[in-house]
């Protein structure tokens, strides 16, 4: 059997194409196509923003040089990173140490596939979305454990070894989130997680649960920047203690995938973030009829682009201003602040829908 | 030894570290942001586009020069303090004497080369005759260039 998923290009190509083998292996190239662009696309424009945040929070001007305001300083970036040669250190597992790379790039594909960039832009819109997103974010532990054991370096595997155990622990309270908003919205497909805070902009559902959704937001920031392994929870690859954690030994286009995996998955925590919280691609409405028309009129895309790069900037900021803690201390959040608090999050959230207490 | 911590005052610590905790990491980034959205704050200097405006400012210590009056005069008295005072053996002070027989600056010799423009010999000199100046663009590619007569200016 062919698999469809009902999607207006989808059925179009379907009518059009004579044959459904031909209409799916098209369907599916589209779909690639779409989620490639906007991966290397976002990783380009991302790597770019993340210099000039940087710079200006630092008192600097960042990239100037080359372009307007140094635009294509991450093109000539990315062009001389793929022209460098490959190769691994002596001693390693040639075979793992090229294979982590691909692996840990897998996960932020499979995330972009199921985030609904607007009520039909979507490649997968699958009812257990959370859930899948939630087993697929293990794929980006596997692979920095892989690359940092098989690159035969002592940094690299205590790097691997740190970044592994502060990412299975930050996945339980990012887990217990992400099921909050689920037992709020009733719903684990992200489309209808979306349609259930339609309405102003007090019904997303950081405003719509009160003050508990807001806790819950700022819990999904600390502990979706320990997942993303971003400052200040970058144990992993703490330059000053490890060199470069992880991806030590990597170069060329294995580092680049190091590296785009990194922004893809900021990309998608981001998403993720905007649609559990910040109503996806709703457009803002604040009750005045003439800018909410006005608002209405803008595709929803352009709303959700505007949203995600906010909560990226949100995460730079976060990233260029705070101190990394120490290995224990960040096991002490997550063991003896986060997880107690996401406990009784839920079970208030339960409260909360039994008295009715949802705006 | 560490001393230890009863449970009471552990919980304590952790419910005002709980409230500290997040107003000192507010704190922070009110001075990022204060950064991110006040460009005008950028110390950043775009060096060879901007060279005809650079200002550099005024505690910049370049190479040395005599202080001049209106006339192109100097009040060098050729005593000698900033000779003895420099670290580096980079000045050799040349005295001749005038009609008067009154001892006078002949040739200030300046090596650029082995100075590491430290300062001191401005700060020795009891007349006030030398400072640093702001140029900044020392590099050449001759030697000579770095053995300077101070007092003899080009054109004269």
């Amino acid at each position: 059997m062919i698999p469809s998923i009902p999607h207006p290009l989808g059925n179009l190509i379907r009518s059009v194409v004579p044959y459904p083998e031909l209409a799916f292996a098209i369907n599916a190239v589209i779909a690639i196509i779409g989620i490639c662009a906007v991966a290397f696309g976002s990783a380009i424009v991302l790597v770019y923003m993340e210099r000039k945040v940087c710079a200006h929070v630092q008192c600097r001007l960042g990239p100037m040089r080359l372009g307007f305001h140094g635009t294509f300083q991450t093109v000539a970036d990315t062009l001389k990173l793929l022209f460098k040669e490959v190769y691994a250190p002596g001693g390693a597992d040639k075979f793992i140490f090229y294979l982590a790379p691909m692996i840990i790039l897998t996960s932020p594909f499979l995330c972009l596939c199921m985030i609904p960039f607007d009520y039909n832009l979507q490649v997968m819109e699958s009812p257990v979305a959370i859930p899948l997103i939630i087993a697929v974010n293990g794929f980006g532990i596997l692979g920095i454990l892989l690359g940092g054991w098989a690159s035969n370096n002592k940094y690299s595997l205590l790097g691997a070894l740190r970044g592994g155990a502060q990412m299975i622990s930050y996945e339980i309270s990012f887990a217990l989130l992400l099921l909050f908003i689920v037992m709020m919205s009733g719903s684990a497909s992200l489309q209808e997680v979306t349609a259930s805070q339609a309405g102003n902009i007090l019904d997303w559902w950081i405003f719509k649960v009160p003050v508990i959704g807001f806790l819950a937001f700022i819990m999904f920031l600390v502990s979706s920047t320990a997942e993303l392994n971003r400052a200040p929870f970058d144990i992993a690859e703490a330059e000053q203690e490890l060199t470069g954690g992880y991806h030590t030994e990597y170069n060329g286009t294995a580092f680049a995938m190091f590296y785009l995996a990194e922004y893809i998955n900021l990309v998608t925590t981001s998403a993720l973030a905007v649609v559990c919280f910040l109503g996806g691609y709703l457009p803002p409405l604040i009750g005045i009829p003439v800018i909410d028309s006005a608002f209405s009129l803008v595709p929803g895309f352009i709303w959700f682009a505007l949203k995600v790069f906010f909560m990226i900037w949100v995460y730079m900021m976060i990233r260029w201003t705070f101190v990394r803690p120490r290995i224990d201390q960040l096991m002490d959040l997550e063991w003896k602040f986060l997880l107690p608090v996401n406990l009784l999050l839920i079970a208030a959230g339960a409260v909360f829908i039994s008295f009715g207490w949802i705006l | 030894m560490a001393k230890k911590t009863t449970s009471r005052a552990y919980l304590a610590r952790y419910f005002k570290r709980c409230i500290t905790g997040p107003i000192s990491l507010l704190q922070g980034l009110s001075v990022t942001l204060r950064y991110f959205f006040n460009p005008r704050k950028i110390v950043t200097e775009q060096y060879p586009e901007n060279r005809k405006t650079l200002k550099m400012h005024s505690r910049f210590r370049g190479s040395l020069e005599l202080i001049e009056d209106e006339n192109g005069e100097n009040v060098c008295t050729a005593c000698g303090i900033c000779e003895r005072a420099c670290p580096n053996a980079s000045i050799n002070i040349l005295a001749t004497k005038n009609i008067a027989g009154k001892r006078v600056l002949g040739r200030y010799l300046y090596r650029l080369g082995t100075c590491t423009l430290c300062s001191l010999c401005v700060e020795s000199c009891p007349f006030g005759a030398i400072r640093m100046n702001q140029k900044f663009e020392l590099s050449s590619t001759d030697p000579k260039d770095f053995d300077l007569i101070l007092n003899q200016k080009e054109g004269r």
